[in-house]
């Protein structure tokens, strides 16, 4: 048993409450470095583990070494470690970006970034129902923390609204695990995999409620129409930095989906089989066509992106409800790719309204911004990366989950939404770069801006962005192994007997 | 015997089913202090719940002991333990985000719009507020 396993969701904590304590004590230049300091070992750490589970290995940790189902359990395989590598990446160039100022303000910001990381890790990484719902709760009160960074009028109500969603979210989360639990009398999911496919008919209906009861909570989490509501206020009113780290956030939601969905209600769940098959597709497919009428009608520029997080949502849940290998595989190289882009747009977003005095990131014609070429260049890459044009990692994962639908019945309807979802969301990017970059307006505004070209690019707000960039570029060039280490996580993910055995060992009779 | 544990897990099912209506009427409240004591009555009837998944027992020892028929579930007690700490810390927390929202906001209306603003056009009252 490797303490290996374990590693990424301590040393968050470590880190937060070692920065929790010096807070008052070190100056901020210092705090800021030891947090990137730790975010650089979150990510040597992940990588220790992506190449321990590369191979196809499940690994088990059992916390104080109580064997599962009676003890707690963090299992590492593919999928959560491919996760933890998305956040920790992510993670790393938003605190890169909110050293350059955004963190000032509060002391409290840094150990609450560590801490959200903390839940993260915690999330992807626990074999727990019950512990899943413990990590949700950790990262949800960091995220408030991180919400209301520096406060305003704007992020207080999106703020109200939602901690109060999340805690009606968190009520129902725990009122199906506990319907599980009655029923089953399990929380660990390898085990409850194995007593819900075992489920006595009188008992399936509660079981069945208790499930949907879950995807209800795992919904909102991922922004699944129509709990979706909450999300573009919440995104486009805070700082940027934490709007870049919470592209992930939906993302735990659509991984609690999939985690969750083939394991314990998966193929090989005999009565309780496939629970939500008929709901997750339309619902996919609906919350693509929702998100992109909202990119459409957004007058701000971070709540389009805001929308753009909602569209890859449901793209995301679109390639997972497909159910096949080949879908699930590309859904999770989209996942990836759709995380580094939206954080990047947020931080982009942030440039430009920051460039742009009052009018901020509203979509009216206003003054030429400074560096007005390369921040326009910025947001044509980003924009041609989000939208899924060739030759970026949008086209290549939109292309895969097509590729992977291309055989089934559901072909028109995933062929039909996602290919005008791509074409009218090309259309909201170019009105908003036209309105930023071109029809900016005329003689008496390009004084003030022309003073500021002496300023020159920030190249340290930059820098964060170039480097989520160039994870997308990464993910174009290294497409063939990346895809195939996803290809190889929906493999697992399609055999849970795998994932059962590795963490209750081997059944006492077949 | 029987009879009084059809009773009392009726009423206990009453009780959370009582306290769960309560909260969801008053979550859809439109001030912040109603939703809060709504979500304060979701989390209390949640933990009724969870403990009563062990099930209903009496005087049946939690520990192993040679003349017991049988033993209370303890890992429920654990889990409210766990949620009761947890909702604690949440409803602390809105209630402070509650004052902050009167302070910044100038209301205690959860969409944060004034006293008798009626919104004639949704969405420009929205936009507008949110700029304020």
């Amino acid at each position: 048993m490797s303490h290996l396993i374990i590693a990424p969701i301590l040393f968050p904590l470590l880190a937060a409450t070692l920065l929790l304590l010096v807070r008052r004590v070190i100056p901020l230049r210092v705090r800021r470095s030891l947090n990137l300091v730790a975010l650089v070992i979150q990510i040597l750490l992940v990588s220790l583990l992506v190449q321990r589970v590369a191979g196809g290995e499940i690994l088990v940790y059992a916390l104080g070494n109580w064997p599962a189902p009676y003890g707690i359990v963090m299992v590492a395989d593919r999928l959560s470690v491919w996760m933890l590598l998305v956040t920790s990446l992510v993670a790393f160039f938003a605190m890169l970006y909110a050293v350059r100022g955004t963190d000032a303000g509060s002391r409290h910001f840094h150990p609450l970034f560590q801490l959200q990381l903390f839940g993260l890790s915690g999330a992807f990484l626990t074999g727990d129902l019950f512990n899943l719902f413990v990590f949700f709760e950790i990262l949800l009160l960091a995220s408030y923390g991180l919400l209301l960074h520096r406060g305003g009028a704007n992020r207080v109500r999106a703020g109200l609204h939602f901690v109060a969603l999340n805690l009606a979210g968190s009520t129902l989360f725990l009122f199906a695990v506990g319907t599980l639990y009655a029923i089953l009398g399990t929380l660990n999911m390898a085990d409850l995999a194995v007593k819900a496919a075992a489920t006595p008919p009188e008992n399936l209906g509660v079981v069945r409620a208790a499930g949907l009861l879950l995807f209800v909570v795992f919904a909102l989490k991922a922004a699944l129409i129509p709990l979706y509501l909450w999300l573009p206020a919440a995104y486009s009113s805070t700082s940027a930095p934490v709007a870049a780290l919470f592209a992930i956030m939906t993302k735990v939601g659509a991984y609690s989906i999939l985690r969750v969905y083939t394991l314990i209600f998966g193929a090989e769940a005999g009565p309780v089989a496939d629970l939500i098959g008929p709901w997750l597709l339309p619902l996919a497919l609906a919350t693509m066509t929702i998100g992109t009428l909202g990119m459409l009608a957004a007058h701000e520029l971070r709540r389009q992106i805001a929308y753009l997080v909602v569209v890859s949502v449901g793209l995301l849940l679109t390639a997972f409800a497909l159910g096949t290998e080949a879908s699930i595989g590309a859904g999770l190289y989209y996942l990836a790719h759709s995380t580094f882009a939206a954080a990047a747009f947020f931080l982009l977003a942030d440039m430009i309204a920051m460039g742009r005095g009052t009018l901020a990131d509203r979509l009216d014609p206003g003054p030429v911004i400074a560096n007005a070429n390369l921040i326009g260049g910025f947001f044509f890459v980003t924009a041609i990366l989000v939208s899924g044009l060739p030759p970026l990692s949008g086209f290549l994962g939109k292309y895969m989950v097509l590729n992977a639908a291309a055989d089934l019945p559901s072909m028109p309807w995933v062929f039909g939404v996602i290919l005008s979802a791509g074409l009218l969301g090309v259309i909201a990017l170019a009105r908003s770069g036209s309105l930023l970059f071109y029809r900016a307006e005329g003689l008496i505004e390009r004084t003030g801006a022309a003073g500021r070209h002496a300023v020159g690019p920030n190249w340290g707000r930059l820098l964060p962005i170039i480097g989520l960039l160039l994870l997308c570029v990464t993910l174009v060039v290294w497409a063939g192994p990346l895809s195939d280490y996803t290809r190889a996580t929906a493999e697992q993910l399609l055999e849970p007997s795998v994932y059962i055995r590795a963490v209750l060992g081997d059944p006492p009779s077949p | 015997m029987l009879e009084s544990l059809l009773s009392m897990e009726a009423l206990i099912a009453l009780i959370i089913g009582v306290l769960t209506a309560s909260g969801v009427y008053l979550a859809l409240r439109a001030r912040t202090f109603p939703v809060v004591i709504g979500l304060t009555l979701l989390s209390y009837a949640v933990n009724l719940f969870l403990f009563v998944t062990g099930r209903l027992t009496v005087g049946l020892p939690p520990v192993i002991s040679d003349q017991a028929a049988g033993y209370a579930d303890p890992l429920p007690q654990a889990l409210v333990l766990t949620a009761i700490v947890i909702s604690f810390g949440m409803t602390a927390f809105i209630i402070m985000l509650s004052l902050k929202a009167r302070a910044e906001l100038g209301t205690d209306q959860v969409d944060g719009r004034l006293d008798g603003d009626v919104a004639p056009d949704e969405h420009g009252a929205g936009r507008g507020g949110e700029r304020g």
